[in-house]
């Protein structure tokens, strides 16, 4: 088993914290995992990626090559494009499509959504969304690690309990919020696959 | 014991503080931050009251970890790369003193300069210092590497350098932990002049320093991070330095068809390197950083052997390596997915929306705008960004400290006016000193101390002059009604241009301090 995950967003956004969940998700299952981040200068409000490596062989190199992602995992839609280079022919392209608007001339957003469709295999969901009306509008980033869960390879089960060890020192309703908002991701993705 | 998952500036942190290293002296600077940060937080280095907190700079943290290692304690200081450039001076003489007790000096390097001035190789100077060097290929080896140095270290009473690049600092995966080993106890050098660099000492020192070079390739011949891997394609042999044997690896998960050199222990072992060169027909150097070890290998007539690497072009000369890097360099399909659309935009950092910072460049802005553009040196922090849009607001960012020493050496060319932005943490690393200068000679110029009680770019660590900023001016020689504190608010705008034009009217030295926290640092504070 191999998964190559590019998590990507805008510093800020909560990247960092689905990959600490996938990671203890990933321990606990047995699994080597490389999980490569960014720090410093691009954390002040820029494009930030990381790089999530999960397998059951050794795992060279930090960084995951050009063409070799199974999945872009993205919390915002023009980021999620930035890293097509590193998506494989046949991986997946997980987006969340609100904007994160913090620059000059962000492009219309017709035509980065018509970017998105184009890629072969991808999901769009507005999480931002799903996470307001479940009144938890800070679980986007959760709601996005539920609607990618299928491709993980590791069970749900094995992820909410992830999202239990993360969040359960901020107390029992943070943790609930962070699980609904991880059930309803993973709804919507089980839905707008089978359609 | 279960595997930890640590960044490999953690597993670096782990390792030296499991081999019983009593003190760590470091000022923050990416990508080497997160070292001294762990050690901060470990609850056992607390317990033990390792030394944990910040220096003023690069040099007085190595200054301190060659007083720690007199002692016969374990030291370590840790910087990123240009921060050496602020140390060389006692680094280099470390060399000659050489280490009572083990002496690590961790340098991360920082290529395609993610965070960073420039890409320089900090491998030139563990060269130049002529010490050995280690360069940890993976997380494992990061923590193995620390506690494997401090014994290399006190083998040969000498420094050693550890350098890390971006990458592995800033990754993480598991890490298996080795017994602990007890703090040394305090012991002074068996030979009293070990640290007395006077010249005729000095000449002793160098000379054997020279006379221990070839104990060191010896060393590095025998090392267990130094490891030759048969293969059975002799086309090309690989030489793989630190965390470039990983990309290599990369492209082969069924093993290296061709003979490959790992090295991650320096200087270069000479048995395993000839033996590659024997057996292969090409060679292909990888590491990352500079070609410095290419270029070695090479000769400066490069009449030998074909070597491929960084400077015939096979790997790119600049930026950080990556596993389709190495692909291509040895013929290997480039599997690249597809490119970016053209509809994406570029998104670089910017000052936080409320950032103090970006109310006093409003205010500088709008008091110089009757000079025109181009008259404000600045610095190295957060406040850089002011170069970016809507801003456009300083006009240099050289090195750390720069921003005053350059504006007075403009005012002392006669420019009118020279305006100096320097944070308040950028100010207590190398400020003090440009200031006394420009006291001495009574340039004209202004200086801008950011105070945002914290060094923000390297998100949020305590720095020396807290809270002392006006004393400090005061006691440098600046007139106490020429130290102005303001506090960076849009309604305050108005009043910040006055005083900003009131201190460039001043023919003198002038310093006005703009004082609001770090939004980060405030949202820090709350959420705790």
């Amino acid at each position: 088993m191999k998964k190559d995950i590019i998590l990507a967003g805008v510093g800020g956004q909560g990247i960092l914290t689905i990959a600490t969940v996938i990671g203890y998700a990933a321990l606990d299952a047995g699994l080597n995992l490389k999980q490569a981040e960014v720090h410093g200068m691009s954390q002040r409000g820029g494009d930030v990626q990381s790089h999530m490596r999960i397998s059951d062989k050794p795992i060279y190199s930090d960084l995951i090559p050009f063409g070799g992602a199974d999945i872009i995992l993205s919390v915002e839609p023009m980021e999620s494009l930035r890293y097509l280079p590193y998506l494989a022919k046949d991986g997946w392209l997980i987006t969340n499509t609100t904007p994160f608007n913090n620059i000059a001339k962000y492009p219309e957003m017709d035509d980065v959504l018509n970017a998105i469709a184009k890629v072969p295999h991808q999901i769009m969901l507005n999480a931002d969304e799903i996470a307001k009306n479940l009144n938890a509008a800070r679980s986007m980033n959760i709601v996005m690690l539920g609607a990618a869960s299928f491709y993980l390879d590791i069970s749900a089960e094995k992820l909410e309990e992830g999202i239990k060890s993360v969040f359960e020192e901020k107390g029992e309703k943070i943790v609930e919020s962070n699980i609904a908002a991880f059930r309803a991701g993973r709804e919507y993705a089980a839905k707008a696959v089978s359609n | 014991m279960q595997k930890l998952l640590l960044l490999g500036d953690e597993a670096l942190a782990q390792g030296a503080l499991d081999a019983g290293m009593s003190g760590v002296f470091a000022y923050p600077g990416t990508p080497s931050t997160e070292i001294t940060e762990y050690i901060q937080e470990n609850k056992e280095a607390i317990e033990r009251n390792v030394h944990r907190t910040w220096s003023s700079n690069e040099k007085t943290a190595v200054e301190a970890a060659i007083g720690m290692s007199y002692t016969g304690k374990r030291a370590m200081t840790c910087m990123k790369h240009v921060g050496l450039n602020v140390a060389a001076d006692p680094f280099m003489n470390s060399a000659f003193t050489g280490a009572n007790g083990g002496l690590l000096v961790t340098v991360a390097d920082d290529p395609s300069m993610h965070s960073s001035q420039n890409e320089q190789d900090s491998r030139f100077y563990a060269k130049f210092a002529m010490i050995p060097c280690i360069e940890p290929s993976n997380q494992q080896e990061c923590y193995d590497l620390a506690y494997y140095g401090f014994d290399l270290s006190e083998k040969y009473k000498l420094p050693v350098l550890v350098r890390l690049t971006t990458r592995l600092s800033h990754s993480r995966a598991g890490v298996d932990r080795k017994a602990l080993l007890p703090e040394k106890s305090i012991k002074m050098p068996d030979d009293p002049n070990q640290f007395v660099l006077l010249p005729a000492i000095a000449r002793k020192k160098y000379q054997h320093l020279i006379s221990i070079q070839e104990d060191l390739v010896k060393e590095s011949e025998n090392s267990p991070f130094n490891h030759y891997y048969e293969g059975t394609n002799k086309s090309i042999g690989i030489i793989a330095f630190g965390l470039a044997y990983n990309y290599v690896m990369e492209n082969f998960p069924n093993g290296c068809p061709y003979p490959l050199l790992k090295i991650s222990q320096y200087p270069l072992p000479r048995k395993m390197v000839q033996r590659i060169f024997d057996e292969c027909e090409t060679i292909l150097v990888a590491e990352e950083g500079m070609p410095l070890m290419e270029e070695l290998l090479r000769g400066y007539l490069n009449n030998g052997k074909t070597i491929h690497g960084r400077l015939d072009g096979t790997i790119p000369r600049d930026g950080e390596l990556n596993p389709n890097k190495i692909a291509v360099a040895l013929g290997m399909e480039d599997k690249c997915g597809l490119p970016i659309p053209e509809v994406v935009a570029p998104r670089p950092p910017m000052l936080c929306v409320g950032c103090p910072h970006s109310d006093s460049f409003y205010a500088l802005n709008d008091a110089l705008v009757e000079h025109g553009k181009g008259h404000v040196f600045s610095d190295i922090g957060c406040y850089t960004l002011g170069f970016m849009p809507p801003y456009h607001a300083i006009n240099s960012c050289v090195d750390m400290g720069a921003s005053i020493t350059m504006a007075k050496g403009a005012a002392d060319a006669g420019f009118f006016p020279s305006v100096a932005v320097i944070g308040d943490s950028t100010f207590s690393h190398s400020g003090l000193t440009g200031l006394l200068d420009a006291v001495y000679d009574n340039s004209n110029i202004v200086i801008v101390i950011l105070d945002n009680s914290t060094t923000g770019m390297t998100g949020g660590q305590d720095f020396t002059a807290f809270g002392k900023l006006e004393q400090i001016c005061l006691g440098i020689g600046v007139p106490r009604e020429h130290i102005r504190v303001v506090k960076p608010l849009k309604q305050h705008h108005d009043e910040m241009v006055q005083v900003f034009k009131e201190e460039i009217a001043y023919k003198g030295v002038s310093v006005v301090i703009p004082r609001r926290e770090c939004l980060q640092v405030t949202r820090r504070k709350y959420k705790a």
